[in-house]
């Protein structure tokens, strides 16, 4: 099976119905993707898809195939991405397991709203989990990135 | 410093400690000789470890090794600011690694290496300070030599050593500066001279947490490395009868399945493959007598012996006379649930046994005990167990286990399979794997003198120890485990009642239990602060003031409550709707004190805002601190909220986040945190923000609508 995952093409040896978060990370070797609950209920696994974000960790691998797949390891090519720099300044992460899936979710966010209220913010990163509770760091980061990318865009 | 530390649990470690390493210095030598040194120290038994802490390469690059474990709470940024303000050196040039397990990382209170008790800024400050100003002396020695002059006339700015207008940077002389005497006087800076700690500093990690590049324990990948799922017992001391593995093996991608004494491994080429092998075993299990157990039963259970007197714990006067002879008695039981800790990372270990020992990768808290563990199950000597930590995703107690029970069952595995494995958990094994924060329940009677102030406490306590079965069983005194009972035998507020008496059952069961965030306190601060809140309605008094006139005038409780209730505006008119909270509690050396802003929306809580302030002493990194106390707040509001854990016929009934939820982004309130400045004794900062968070939320929701909420998570009616 073909999969485009961060621009590179790859040939995947996998069950059509092995879910994307497994392949990614078991197969091609990216890492950075988590898994956390198996069950699309935290979000830590959450990639883009088409520019879509989704849970890895309930995607079969097939449902993708033939469509570009972004990972946190693909968000930039050195980590300064918009939300990634935010993310930096506010210093948002603890532990930071779950903070590539919360990176990817307002990633999508701001493409779509690029000045996201806090209800829009709440309501997007709603279904990613944090246990350390970074979550005020998190909203002040999506506001930050906003500007950032708005300052890139002008 | 030690005295912090309740005198149980320094008790328990000196028995099971190795020799302390006693003051350990650093110096700079090259990576290869480090290593070596390293994996050779647990043999030395030498009370000096040098190069222990600092490296410092031949381009000025200066590694830290940490020889705690970066769980979140951010000691990968603050302790190397500790070092770094003696050292010395460009804050820039500092590179961080977990340390080996060897003695010199040895926790100097504990005395094993370890990470947990909120305990890494104290009980290394000294140490590391020390190790910082070692270094640089035998730097600035170094460098006068190759400038000719003599040290009294150096001084050192961002890594260099400067004499007149000539300069040596720090890695120019690493290597002649290790092989100099280590000095015998060395004076560290004094606190107003301090240029780093106390500044508030971004973490070092946050580039390789925000790119994916960091390495967490389910990340470890090795040649040739099996990825295993263990299915395990469904109910606490069921018992294997037979299984049959035939359909598991036949499934694409399994390898091979062991049995191992946990339960029957299922190991497969990649996580996809052993899950559907281990869905596919056949298991026959005697479930034993624990099936027949619920919640339900527990209550009952536990209603019965808090209605009986327990071990005591703490008592003076004669309680029940004081009770008999007041006028009327205020009479309450308090319950928590069992809880899981559901770390975003579930558990994991990897395993490599070779002819030499044993190699592990894992996300722990406690290496010490891990090696010394694994070491004893293989016959091995401590040091052929080399255990590499990886970034902990999460731990809050479930990664320090007095049985090492997630490290060696995959040392099981690996040894049952003659192959290198990686032991993984999922969500459900997670949450029905035990270790979880035992159920307790709660009886309090008091009395209330004429000026509305207690004339007597009794508080019965019922609840698993934790400690009863560990290694750490020896801290039980008289029937009393101290973390049973901390932040209730020793609240502030007992000294002021002339009759009072706190006491302890612990009934036993197969439900394993541990440390979760802050551990007792976890359920004596939601006690006590409700029950004293409870006694402040009944006097007719206003809840702030009544704990400070309950509270010594000079105490650090007293300062935290009097910061937090002025930043909140605590008095003044609310939102319509809206009802205010608080409590004050202390717990690992630091005062905490929280007034919660809360509302009800469709009928259930909701938290607006919470104001926090901490005298926590001396702080390292402000941003740090702030960040714990979010961070313990929202732990603590999950499972005031939300965080409930069930037994029917002796099975955990929740199993994901959808059964076992925890905050969310849009639940998050706003929280503002104060620092009392303070020079009183350090104290932790990775639990005491959680325990003040349930009883400030519960008392808040008394005063908005009346009903005393006395079990965990809240229930309105």
């Amino acid at each position: 099976m073909k999969l485009v995952v961060n621009g590179r093409a790859h040939e995947v040896d996998a069950p059509a119905d092995m879910p994307l978060l497994w392949v990614l990370r078991d197969l091609v070797g990216l890492t950075g993707t988590k898994f956390g609950c198996g069950m699309a209920l935290c979000g830590a696994c959450t990639v883009h898809v088409g520019g879509q974000p989704v849970r890895a960790c309930v995607t079969p691998v097939a449902a993708v195939a033939g469509q570009p797949v972004t990972t946190i390891e693909g968000l930039s090519p050195d980590g300064t991405h918009p939300v990634q720099r935010a993310w930096q300044e506010v210093d948002v992460v603890q532990c930071g397991y779950c903070q590539s899936g919360q990176i990817m979710a307002a990633a999508a966010l701001l493409k779509q709203n690029p000045a996201p209220s806090d209800a829009d913010i709440d309501t997007a990163l709603a279904g990613n989990l944090c246990r350390c509770g970074t979550y005020q760091r998190i909203r002040a980061a999506v506001h930050r990135a906003a500007e950032l990318q708005k300052g890139a865009a002008g | 410093m030690s005295t912090v530390i309740d005198t149980s649990r320094r008790a328990f470690l000196s028995t099971t400690a190795v020799a302390s390493a006693g003051l350990v210095v650093a110096c700079c030598i090259p990576p290869t000789l480090r290593k070596a040194l390293a994996e050779a120290a647990p043999a030395a038994k030498a009370p000096v470890a040098p190069n222990a802490f600092i490296h410092i390469a031949p381009d000025n690059r200066v590694t830290i090794l940490l020889k705690h474990s970066e769980m979140g709470q951010g000691v990968w940024t603050s302790l190397p600011m500790v070092v770094a303000e003696e050292l010395g050196c460009d804050w820039a040039t500092i590179q961080v690694e977990h340390a080996p397990v060897a003695p010199a990382y040895a926790h100097t209170v504990f005395g094993l290496q370890m990470t947990g008790g909120s305990t890494s800024t104290w009980e290394s400050f000294d140490q590391l300070r020390m190790a910082g100003a070692v270094a640089r002396e035998l730097l600035v020695a170094a460098a006068a030599a190759r400038l000719d002059t003599a040290p009294a006339n150096c001084r050192v700015e961002r890594g260099y050593v400067l004499h007149d207008a000539r300069r040596v940077s720090f890695g120019e002389v690493a290597a002649a500066a290790a092989k100099l005497p280590t000095p015998a006087n060395v004076k560290l800076k004094d606190a107003r001279d301090w240029t780093l700690i106390g500044q508030p500093t971004r973490r070092l990690d946050s580039l390789a947490k925000t790119t994916g590049r960091a390495e967490f324990g389910f990340d470890v990948k090795r040649p040739d490395l099996a990825v295993a799922l263990v299915a395990r017992a469904p109910v606490f001391g069921a018992t294997l009868k037979t299984f049959d593995a035939r359909k598991a093996k036949a499934m694409p991608g399994v390898i091979d399945v062991v049995q191992v004494p946990s339960g029957v491994a299922v190991l497969g080429k990649h996580f996809w493959a052993a899950k559907q092998g281990r869905d596919a075993l056949v298991l026959d299990w005697d479930e034993g007598a624990f099936a027949r157990t619920s919640t339900a039963s527990l209550r009952e259970q536990y209603r019965a012996l808090a209605a009986t007197p327990g071990a005591p714990a703490k008592a003076a006067g004669d309680v029940e006379a004081a009770l008999k002879a007041a006028s009327g008695v205020i009479e309450a039981e308090y319950e928590v649930p069992f809880l899981a800790h559901a770390p975003m990372e579930p558990l994991n270990c990897t395993v490599e046994l070779g002819p030499d020992g044993c190699e592990i990768w894992t996300g722990t808290q406690f290496q010490g005990v891990d090696q010394g563990t694994v070491a004893k199950l293989l016959g091995l000597k401590p040091e052929q167990v080399r255990l590499h930590t990886m970034f902990l995703g999460g731990g809050f107690g479930r990664r320090a286990n007095p049985q090492s029970d997630f490290v060696v069952e995959a040392v099981q595995v690996a040894r049952a399979a003659k192959r290198p494995v990686k032991v993984v958990w999922t969500r459900e094994d997670d949450i029905h794997g035990g270790y979880y924060r035992p159920m307790w329940l709660s009886r309090l009677r008091a009395a209330l003198g004429k000026d509305g102030k207690p004339v007597a406490w009794a508080h019965t306590l019922v609840g698993q120890s934790i400690m009863a079965g560990t290694p750490f069983a020896a801290s039980i005194k008289n029937g009393v485990d101290g973390s049973s009972v901390e932040g209730a035998a020793d609240s502030p507020y007992l000294a002021a009642i002339a009759a009072h008496r706190v006491d302890l059952h612990s009934p036993t069961s197969p439900v394993t239990v541990l440390w979760w965030r802050s551990v007792g306190h976890s359920n004596t601060a939601f006690v006590v602060e409700s029950f004293i809140d409870e006694l402040a309605h009944a006097a007719r008094q206003d809840p702030l003031e009544y704990r400070r006139a309950l509270l010594p005038k000079d105490s650090r409780e007293r300062r935290a409550l009097d910061l937090a209730a002025a930043k909140f505006g605590w008095g003044q008119p609310l939102p319509q709707g809206h009802a205010a909270g608080l409590a004050v509690h202390a717990s690992f050396g630091s005062y905490v004190a929280q007034v919660a802003e809360v509302s009800l929306q469709d009928g259930k809580p909701r938290v607006h805002r919470v104001v926090c302030a901490i005298d926590c002493g001396p702080v390292v990194n402000p941003l740090t601190v702030e960040a714990q106390m979010q961070s313990g707040i929202v732990f603590g509001l999950s499972a005031a909220l939300y965080g409930e854990l069930t037994f029917k016929d002796g099975r955990v009934e929740q199993g994901n986040f959808h059964d076992y939820p925890v905050l969310r982004l849009p639940d998050m309130p706003r929280v503002e945190v104060h620092i009392v400045p303070s020079t009183d004794k350090m104290g932790g900062c990775g639990e005491p923000g959680t325990p003040p968070i349930a009883p400030a939320v519960g008392n808040a929701l008394f005063a908005l609508t009346g009903q005393r909420l006395r079990r965990l998570p809240f229930r309105l009616a």
